[in-house]
């Protein structure tokens, strides 16, 4: 085909909705100033565990402007069972129901909401409510807790438990070399820099139009309808802007609940945002402690892995993650004993954060590596190309590519890794100790069924839609691409909408898989389009494409040609105003797509990167400095690589901060995490971050999809903060197994 | 068994305060409105002027994704009550340049990709306008440690940089001309993103 001019896929465009968001006329969930509107303030529980036993509304409903405070003595009967409050990643378990009883089962628990007429009114009135409690004894400290720990079900939708293979205690025995050890992290916090809200229109009977800050528009939807009886149309949820979301919009949060249920029984418009203070009151990437132990041969092969994790969940549900089941598949060994179980604490249950399960497996995974590294006496990249596997041993498939080696050595060769000198303590910058450590991950490259529209109208503008979201991922920017490429439109002449519930149905933003689920789907709809449009042009008698299949045409410059010879073209605007519609239209069919997930894969579909960091220490002070990283990731095609960049960028600024500042610190003695704000809570700022270099090594995938693209939302992530932490080590010759790697560690 | 109590007022609550007029010259528009005087700047932009290009993001001071230009300076306007710039010049991103006439940092941070989700987006222009107008930022580290006042959770610090960068060269405020290696993996190597001239 020849595109020239409007081949988009794989080039660097700048974001199309970047002109919207620097002027600031992108519209967030809380920035929807509907006439009419009040204001909702929460009040959170101080205490832990235990019940409400007095509220006194009273003093607050005397103040002029305040119009109702909902608790658990006033909301009104709503849907009975569980599964009516279940989103679409809810885990096992029984989902808390916001203002459903006395019951307190975590700190900053929403007790009541004080709704009115502005906001400053709300936050005041919340301030001064009467609240008493009995509180009795909670438990949060995962360590104490072990010898309770349980394996969990099957937990939560694509969570696989951790298969063992192969005989460990033989491999171990069989080992000439070992190493073992413990690894924990703290909580961690998404804290994305849009605190949740959402705005509920009332525009009567009912009828709601509700602009929520979510990961996916459907599950907040069908959230609502449920709890709240209400139909499609009376709940039509609005995300065209979200301001971050990690993972945390991906369930529903309680303001989307408190906010529809004071509209509802106030018959009013209704904004309900939380504070980042109770940004902290819900999901969490989980508190894990983790346990690896390996082994290899004279030759530095492994011969055994043993990697067994315990995180926490709540007291009402099980939530689970694939925290040790990428060690049964990164390496080859064929001795493999992994295992996960769970401790119920007096918490919010943990939430999908950013490459849940496997950012935390890789920490304990790839420390662990440079550990065995040393102990067998190798570069810790010489010792993985070593173990490197080439056919998927957890699944038992091959693998449907796998350019890992060319991310080692890209990313060695870009790094200068081969002057690397082994010995701790070795490499000094004037009086700085240099520390080089490197590390590495491998992620799903996933696929959900997801629906697109094309509609081309009779100005021949092409409008691609679906109710699929952008957290600043670049949908917007990467569906408009691929669709402005499929139909031979300029960007210009292609507008991509999302975010409504009203628009064709999409999975939730998650999982890396946005890419590869819209985007195929995108060239599913162009591509129906196309069909229906040379249709047109058989029925306009245009001799040209009489007995023209498909296959014989090409979209290009604005027409529909024949691709033997391009001068036989029809402009595609005429098309649709030949036809006296307003618009010719077409969606493509998920039937396959559904299929294809019931069916057992035929390969391994995986993402992988590699990831060399460089850090400075203060020998004196042990202050760290991440002067230096390179990231190489294999992805699969690269849509965007501007965009893609970014998401590495991003990716490798989070593992700086899991590995030196990010813990959301619970104070025990109140069952609360006390660094609740962006002052205590620490993650990166300008002056923390230094040269990032990211390589997108070349990796061409015809089985993963038909655009061969993997997703990059995560696995950017992965190593990153072993890596630093092994610079650490290579530098000072302290190992830290407690991450973050604080001064206090290392002095 | 413990007993809490939340909010423990021996009293009733005191009385409201009443609403007073407050004049704001925001982005060379006069407006007037009737707010209680313990209104922020920021939610009298965002709650009561519909100006919601503003963010909010912690409404303590601490991320900067609410900063707005106060005669020229750089504020957290979560942390000013609206009736205190009564006689003051407000700027906020819709007064530095609009979707069709974007100001030069608008137009760096669209060009190097130096945001994600938007969100942290305008405070760090209005941030980067307000390091502008000081005129103290010369070199590359200064810009990182003078632009470290606004948090960007998606991490787009390195592109935020190479956008601030841009501009600054672009009107001859750098240093030396070796300042830039925004993006470099070592000093051997040439930038990623060299300015543009």
């Amino acid at each position: 085909m020849s595109h020239h001019t409007t081949d988009y896929i794989g080039k660097p465009t700048n974001r199309v909705d970047g002109p919207a968001k620097v002027a600031g006329t992108a519209k967030y969930a809380a920035e929807f100033n509907v006439p009419n509107l009040l204001y909702g303030y929460v009040v959170s529980s101080p205490i832990a565990k235990g019940k409400i036993t007095k509220i006194d509304a009273a003093p607050v409903l005397a103040l002029p402007g305040v119009h109702q405070v909902f608790s658990h003595e006033n909301v009104p009967s709503l849907a009975w069972l569980d599964r009516s409050y279940k989103d679409d990643v809810a885990p096992g378990g029984s989902p808390f129901r916001p203002l459903h009883d006395a019951e307190i089962k975590f700190s900053l628990q929403p007790v009541a909401l004080v709704v009115a007429d502005t906001f400053e009114l709300a936050r005041y009135a919340a301030s001064i409510l009467h609240i008493e409690y009995e509180e009795v004894a909670h438990e949060t400290e995962l360590a104490k807790h072990l010898d309770e720990a349980y394996e969990p079900g099957r937990g939560k939708t694509g969570y696989k438990p951790p298969k063992s293979r192969g005989n460990f205690g033989k491999g171990w025995k069989e080992g000439v070399a070992h190493m073992e050890a413990q690894y924990s992290h703290h909580a961690q916090h998404h804290n994305p820099m849009e605190m949740f809200a959402s705005t509920v229109e009332w525009l009567g009977d009912k009828n709601l139009n509700i602009y929520d800050k979510t990961q996916g528009a459907f599950n907040s939807q069908q959230y609502v309808m449920k709890i709240f009886g209400l139909s499609k149309d009376q709940a039509r949820v609005i995300s065209k802007y979200t301001g971050g979301g990690f993972g945390s919009g991906l369930r529903p949060q309680y303001q989307l609940f408190l906010a529809v249920l004071a509209s509802l029984e106030l018959q009013r418009s209704v904004r309900v945002s939380l504070t980042r203070e109770q940004m902290f009151s819900f999901g969490h990437r989980p508190e894990t402690l983790q346990h690896v132990a390996l082994a290899t041969a004279a030759d530095g092969s492994l011969t055994g892995i043993n990697h067994v994790a315990v995180a926490e969940t709540s007291q009402f549900e099980d939530f689970t993650e694939n925290v040790v089941g990428w060690s049964g598949t990164l390496y080859d060994c064929q001795n493999v004993e992994l295992g996960y179980r769970l401790s119920k604490l007096d918490v919010f249950s943990p939430l999908d954060m950013r490459a849940p399960g496997a950012a935390s497996g890789s920490i304990a995974l790839e420390i662990a590596m440079d550990e065995m590294a040393y102990a067998a006496g190798l570069d810790p990249l010489e010792f993985r190309i070593r173990n490197y596997s080439d056919f998927d041993q957890a699944q038992n498939l091959p693998y449907s590519s796998k350019a890992l080696r060319k991310c080692y050595a890209e990313g060695a060769a870009k790094f200068g890794w081969e002057k690397r000198t082994a010995e701790p303590g070795s490499m000094k910058d004037g009086n700085l100790l240099v520390g080089w450590g490197m590390g590495g991950g491998i992620w799903d490259a996933s696929k959900m069924p997801a629906t697109v529209k094309a509609s081309l109208d009779a100005d021949g503008h092409l409008t691609v839609s679906s109710g699929t979201n952008d957290i600043g991922t670049g949908t917007y920017t990467i569906m408009t691409q691929i669709a402005a490429q499929s139909m031979g439109l300029p960007l210009e002449a292609v507008t991509f909408v999302l975010g409504d519930t009203t628009l064709p149905q999409s999975p939730l933003q998650g999982g890396s898989w946005t890419a590869a689920s819209v985007g195929n789907s995108v060239v599913e709809a162009c591509s129906k389009l196309g069909e229906a449009l040379l249709k047109q042009a058989q029925q306009m008698d245009h001799p040209a494409f009489k007995d023209a299949k498909i296959e014989d045409v090409e979209f290009a410059n604005g027409q529909l040609r024949l691709r033997a010879d391009d001068t036989q073209a029809v402009v595609l605007r005429d098309l649709v105003q030949a036809s006296g519609e307003p618009k010719i239209e077409a969606e493509n069919s998920t039937v396959l797509a559904k299929l294809e997930m019931l069916k057992p894969p035929k390969y391994s579909m995986h993402a992988h990167n590699a990831v060399f960091v460089e850090v400075k220490v203060d020998p004196e002070l042990m202050t760290v400095h991440v002067t230096r990283v390179v990231n190489a990731v294999a992805a699969g095609r690269i849509l965007n690589p501007k965009t893609a960049r970014s998401q590495v960028l991003g990716s490798v600024v989070w593992g700086i901060s899991s590995a030196l500042m990010e813990e959301s610190v619970m104070d025990h003695r109140f069952g609360r995490y006390m660094n609740h704000n962006y002052a205590e809570y620490h993650v990166p700022v300008n002056a923390d971050i230094h040269d990032i270099d990211v390589v997108f090594v070349s990796e061409e995938d015809d089985k993963v999809n038909p655009l061969g693209v993997k997703g990059l939302g995560e696995v950017g992530l992965l190593g990153v903060a072993a890596a630093v932490a092994n610079a650490i080590y290579h530098a000072t010759g302290k190992r830290v197994r407690d991450l973050p790697v604080t001064i206090d560690k290392l002095l | 068994m413990s007993h809490v109590t939340q909010a423990p007022l021996g009293r009733p609550p005191v009385a409201l305060a009443p609403t007073q007029t407050v004049r704001l010259n925001i982005n060379g528009q006069a407006h007037t409105l009737q707010i209680a005087p313990w209104t922020t700047l920021l939610d009298a932009l965002r709650e009561y002027l519909d100006l919601t290009g503003t963010k909010k993001g912690c409404d303590h001071g601490q991320c900067g994704a609410c900063t707005v230009l106060v005669d020229g300076k750089r504020i957290n306007s979560c942390l000013s009550l609206a009736v205190m710039h009564e006689d003051s010049h407000i700027q906020t991103i819709e007064g530095l340049g609009t979707e069709d006439k974007l100001s030069p940092l608008q137009q760096a941070f669209i060009d190097h990709d130096a945001f994600q989700c938007g969100y942290c987006t305008p405070g760090q222009i209005c941030s980067a306008q307000g390091l502008l107008n000081e005129g103290k930022a010369k070199t590359e580290a200064q810009v990182r440690e003078l632009m470290s006042g606004n948090v960007c959770r998606c991490g787009a610090y390195s592109n935020i940089l190479s956008a601030v960068m841009e501009v600054l060269n672009n009107e001859g405020l750098l240093i030396e001309d070796n300042a830039w290696s925004a993006g470099a993996a070592n000093q051997d190597m040439p930038p990623v993103e060299p300015p543009k001239k």
